[in-house]
């Protein structure tokens, strides 16, 4: 493994990434944007935002590197460069590292301004603002190998979109945003116990409410990167260099 | 007339069979292809060129048999780092310029700046390294391609129809191109569907319907067939095969 090779695929993605002004914009800025949204949608009831607001700051990263990445990755599959790729030295863990990195990255910057927009542009009433933005970035994370993993099962960019509904939604569904998880049917439950966009939102109800970073947080932190690893790795696996 | 001098061959074929989506298209195939040389690639579309690439580039699926290159198993780590597959469709991206392009490849392969310029002048694209790929033509996104296999310097070329879609003076300055890096030793083998190009090789490889119908130099195969043309050559050679 030659992370120089590493840093050179995820330079490569983020150039890819520079010359598409708009995609740029859309990643950045969208978030703030269906943040201050939502701030005004509840103007008279602050109270909704600042139990809200920190799972939509989760959400959105997760969402949009998602796209992105799945997107990208059928992309590099159907037109070829990946193939020639796999005929090179360049070691799967490397391509996906480097792809990881790359969106990671770009995660963090999407992340740091959202968070930043909605603590002191809108006032969200949070303690630990450090937190958040890290839980944020992990979510960026987790939408990245989610999508490097799922774009495997997409021939087309077209069926990589049709991913979103099927594999977000019902983690959007499920993950007790709209009703705890403990009160829902137990085979809901234990589903949503599989599914890595529970613990992010467990993560930020906490950290609506609370002071300190507890166990509860870091065992969170810990299960959502693992979510991230197990994904990569498996993301990894589906790389083929031998093909029918 | 197959060659069968298995000391200077960097690549031996034997006994090759391939299914792809459920079709026989490659029944028994054994050649070997020559050190140092070019060898071209000849036959119609759909007569298993590609897949035959694909296979000495080892990333084809086969049934049974196997193809060796420079004494390894295609595809092995080793040979990964020496031959270097140009596919058909320009396999760069089109949302980066030349010059990005290049700088990635160069970069997987320890390659350096100056590497970069030889391979845009190899190429005649040093007064365009600023454009999009995507934006370039057809011919131009080949050359493109191309210029990134040259970074990896390997000892085996597999550049499949690279002249397609190129004007007679870029694919002549193509073929110069070809003939320097087989005088450095170098091993092509290089696919076209247009026979008239296969006077450029010193061996010519004839497929059809996934079987070689014939190895020989371009003057073996003009004297074979009784005919100075190869287009012609080609279809006596193709005629006598089904007879």
């Amino acid at each position: 493994m030659k992370t120089r090779r590493t840093f050179a695929v995820a330079t490569r993605v983020l150039r890819q990434l520079r010359h598409d002004h708009r995609s740029v914009a859309l990643i950045v800025f969208v978030p703030s944007l269906l943040l201050l949204l939502f701030r005004y949608v509840f103007n008279d009831q602050t109270v909704v935002f600042d139990r809200i607001g920190p799972q939509m700051l989760g959400l959105f990263p997760f969402i949009v590197m998602f796209l992105v990445t799945s997107i990208t990755m059928v992309r590099e599959r159907t037109s070829g460069t990946l193939e020639r790729l796999l005929t090179t030295p360049l070691a799967r863990g490397e391509f996906i590292g480097g792809y990881a990195l790359a969106f990671g990255l770009a995660g963090l910057i999407q992340a740091g301004v959202s968070s930043a927009v909605a603590i002191w542009g809108l006032g969200l009433d949070v303690r630990l603002p450090w937190a958040i933005v890290v839980f944020a970035v992990v979510d960026a994370l987790l939408g990245t190998a989610l999508g490097l993993l799922m774009s495997a099962f997409a021939r087309t960019e077209f069926q990589a979109v049709q991913f979103m509904p099927a594999v977000v939604l019902p983690q959007i569904l499920l993950c007790g945003l709209f009703a705890p998880r403990d009160s829902m049917p137990r085979v809901l439950e234990l589903i949503s116990d599989a599914m890595p966009l529970s613990y992010a939102t467990d993560a930020f109800t906490t950290l609506a409410t609370s002071n300190t970073f507890s166990g509860d947080l870091s065992q969170d932190l810990a299960l959502l990167l693992g979510f991230v690893v197990v994904s990569i790795v498996g993301a990894s696996a589906t790389l083929r260099r031998v093909t029918p | 007339m197959v060659n069968n001098d298995v000391r200077a061959a960097a690549i031996v074929v034997d006994g090759l069979t391939v299914d792809r989506g459920g079709q026989n298209v490659i029944p028994h195939l054994d050649t070997g292809i020559t050190a140092g040389k070019i060898t071209g690639l000849l036959g119609p579309s759909g007569s298993g060129k590609t897949t035959l690439i694909r296979c000495i580039a080892g990333i084809q699926k086969t049934r049974s048999g196997g193809v060796t290159v420079l004494g390894e198993r295609a595809g092995s780590p080793t040979n990964r780092n020496r031959v270097a597959y140009v596919t058909q469709s320009s396999s760069v991206y089109p949302d980066l310029t030349v010059r990005e392009n290049l700088d990635f490849f160069a970069a997987l392969s320890d390659s350096t700046d100056h590497d970069v310029e030889w391979a845009l002048e190899q190429v005649g694209l040093v007064d365009r390294e600023g454009s999009l790929t995507g934006e370039m033509s057809g011919g131009e996104r080949t050359r493109v391609s191309l210029a990134a296999a040259l970074l990896a310097d390997p000892d085996v070329y597999l550049l499949d129809e690279p002249t397609v879609g190129l004007d007679p003076v870029l694919r002549r300055d193509l073929w110069d191109l070809f003939r320097d890096l087989a005088d450095l030793g170098q091993t092509l083998l290089v696919s076209s569907h247009v026979m008239d190009e296969a006077g450029r090789c010193d061996v010519v490889l004839l497929m059809r319907d996934g079987q070689l119908i014939a190895q020989a130099s371009p003057d073996g195969l003009r004297q074979d067939a009784g005919t100075n043309d190869l287009e012609e050559a080609f279809l006596v050679l193709a005629e006598r095969e089904s007879a």
